[in-house]
């Protein structure tokens, strides 16, 4: 067993994509020095599902496979709000999970960045506003960032996570 | 499906019959049918008969029926959903906490109503105090988890009550991804409704929108082409041998074998990047429309999915037969997180969960619409009801989508991928059952004369299944629990709508 393990292992090599160059990243081509330059240290991520329909949590997922290697780059996403530098917000905002988000949101020591991860944080989506839902996450929150799409895809949601960062170091410093 | 108009004495009739014919209940909502009068449906499952249906209308002014959960306890959850949105409870129930409804809304406002639009707001922030059932005695004490999650999962809570370590029950508290869908749907025709059906459950999205255009398409008895229902199975398929990848992954790591997470997100990784080569979407959204698909397929496609079916069979066998000789990762599974055929039975457990209990029932195989049918489908299953035989129910799957994929790709009869059709000029019902990743997915669907739809109804197979979990995770360790929750990874948007 330990065998074909290390066999499959060695088998399927480093296959970690260098960042899709189609796309039109701000930040520069070496993501793992421009975080260290903005923020000295990893960035860290807590995601609030605000009543997503799951599809974004698949491509937040799959930004952990071994293609984008997320926190080979630096970016980890953590379990309490209290460890993290960034807020990731999906779903269009259910009043249901309105309380938890904002508790959640307090948690995160300042300087804090929110982002708004697909069409339904970024502006309520097909679901809009209604008894049920907000709508977009900037009507309970300051947002920092939007990253469209439905889903967006990982490289997309990496463009955008790194923009957030770029954007505020341009802003004003980010850690002292 | 036979719809049988009922009254309160048939339709408690019906129940006990179809209850004492080991029938199962698939699914069960209400709607408004005319100014201050509703009208509840309820469809079954009888090996014997097939899909069954029946609806009570209620007379004006009267706001309960005759309670199900009492036979079928699964009704429970959904009953008092029905309250929550639509204002119409069973009687004498037991059990009459509110569900979806969290305080968010007054307790008067049932958005289901059509004296509502359902953009009402409410100025109300302080959501209710749950009433959860306390567990009492020696050492006992609770151990409060969600909505928010420690990784990138939905949203809810669970209440565990335990001692030392062991689990001794467990409580849910669902509804957080409530969005108002069922509300929402009442903007949209039935051509577009599809649009809203494919985002209720974003990793079931092929599923939905096949129910739902299946209902569509049965209501104004809509002809589609054979080359799109080939083409959907297919779509259908991917969609299952995706999530399968994903969670045998994620089921190994939840069991410290990290070797395993890696391997299968590869494997994922590359198998929605072909989604997105040959259906522009990666997990095949908004593909699946009313009278057919979006795209089709050609001749160097079909090369291409018969190339990743079998590059992908070569390494799901390499890693099964790494899981299957892991002792540490073999002793976590086997006997954890277990539903003998006897409850799984009596809660109704359906879909994957239901077939690694030794419940041989597959809506592909039991309700085999075009093309299953004339594809050779062999329904997987296991007997032992625990975590290791839902993972051996997946590697099954996998195995028989990739089979099933590689006949559906080289089977593929021409002709058109999409019709027209003339909905009719009168008020329509129709309905839809399509076999997902997690189980059977009912969708009803009543339209109006002019297409409009007055009320959908999707229901998914965590309405059942998130009861048995509470059953799956007593008297073992409260680290068992991701574990278990992952075997089955039940949908929390698709429960919530």
């Amino acid at each position: 067993m330990m065998w074909t393990t290390l066999k499959q292992i060695r088998k399927t090599g480093i296959i970690r994509e260098n960042v899709p160059a189609d796309l039109e990243l701000v930040a520069i081509n070496n993501i793992q020095d421009e975080i260290l330059k903005v923020l000295g240290r990893a960035l860290t991520i807590r995601l609030v599902d605000a009543g997503s329909c799951n599809g974004c949590e698949l491509e937040l997922n799959a930004l952990g496979n071994a293609y984008y290697n997320l926190e080979g780059l630096g970016i980890k996403f953590v379990a309490s709000p209290r460890h993290a530098d960034m807020l990731l917000i999906t779903g269009p905002i259910s009043r249901n999970m309105l309380s938890a988000l904002l508790i959640t949101h307090e948690a995160i020591p300042e300087p804090k960045l929110v982002v708004a991860v697909g069409d339904c944080a970024v502006n309520g989506g097909v679901f809009g506003e209604s008894y049920a839902t907000i709508g977009a996450a900037s009507k309970v929150i300051k947002v920092d960032h939007l990253i469209p799409g439905c889903p967006p895809s990982p490289a997309e949601i990496l463009q955008g996570i790194l923009n957030a960062v770029h954007y505020r170091l341009k802003k004003r410093p980010y850690f002292d | 499906m036979i719809l049988t108009r009922v009254n309160e004495q048939g339709w408690q009739e019906n129940a006990l019959r179809i209850a004492e014919n080991h029938g199962r209940l698939v699914t069960l909502w209400g709607r408004q049918s005319a100014p201050g009068s509703f009208t509840m449906y309820a469809v079954f499952f009888d090996s014997n008969v097939g899909l069954e249906g029946m609806s009570l209308r209620l007379a004006k002014g009267v706001t309960s029926y005759p309670d199900l959960s009492n036979l079928f306890p699964c009704a429970n959850r959904m009953q008092r959903a029905m309250w929550d949105l639509l204002g119409v409870s069973a009687a004498n129930s037991l059990d009459t906490r509110a569900w979806l409804s969290h305080g968010a809304w007054p307790d008067d406002y049932f958005p289901l109503r059509k004296e509502f639009s359902g953009r009402e707001v409410s100025k109300e922030n302080q959501l209710d105090e749950y009433s959860f059932i306390d567990v009492i005695g020696d050492g006992v004490h609770e151990i409060a988890v969600g909505p928010v999650h420690a990784g990138i999962i939905e949203p809810g809570h669970f209440r565990f009550s335990v001692v030392g370590e062991k689990t001794l029950r467990l409580e849910q508290r669902l509804g957080y991804a409530h969005k108002g869908v069922d509300k929402a749907f009442e903007r949209y025709s039935g051509l577009s409704g599809v649009q809203l059906a494919s985002r209720i459950c974003g990793d079931s999205t092929v599923a939905y929108s096949w129910a739902y255009c299946m209902a569509l398409e049965s209501a104004w008895k809509w002809k589609v082409p054979q080359r799109a229902l080939w083409l959907r199975a297919l779509m259908l398929e991917r969609e299952r041998v995706a999530n399968h990848l994903g969670d045998l992954g994620a089921i190994g790591n939840d069991a410290g074998f990290t070797f395993g997470l890696t391997q299968f997100m590869i494997l994922k990784e590359q198998w929605i990047r072909v989604n997105k080569t040959l259906f522009k979407h990666r997990f095949i959204m908004d593909c699946v429309i009313p009278g057919g698909t979006l795209y089709d397929i050609n001749r160097e496609d079909v090369a291409e999915i018969l190339k990743q079916c079998k590059h992908t069979l070569r390494e799901v066998k390499i890693l099964k037969g790494i899981y299957e000789e892991h002792t540490g990762l073999q002793d976590r599974f086997i006997s954890t997180g277990k539903v003998s055929k006897d409850v799984a039975n009596k809660l109704g457990l359906t879909g994957l969960a239901a077939r690694a209990s030794d419940i041989k029932e597959d809506a592909r195989e039991l309700f085999p619409t075009y093309p299953y049918s004339e594809l050779d489908f062999n329904i997987s299953g296991a007997e032992s009801g625990d975590v290791a035989a839902r993972v051996s129910v997946r590697f099954d799957e996998i195995f028989e989508s990739l089979r099933l994929i590689s006949e559906i790709a080289e089977g593929l009869p021409e002709g058109q991928t999409q019709s027209n059709c003339k909905p009719p000029k009168k008020p329509t019902f129709g309905f839809g059952w399509i076999e997902g990743w997690r189980g059977g997915i009912f969708a009803g669907l009543h339209l109006d004369q002019t297409g409009q739809i007055d009320r959908a109804h999707i229901h998914d197979p965590s309405w059942q299944n998130w009861p048995a979990l509470d059953y799956a995770v007593i008297g073992d360790i409260v680290p068992d629990f991701p574990l278990i929750n992952k075997s089955f990874n039940l949908s929390y948007s698709g429960h919530d709508r």
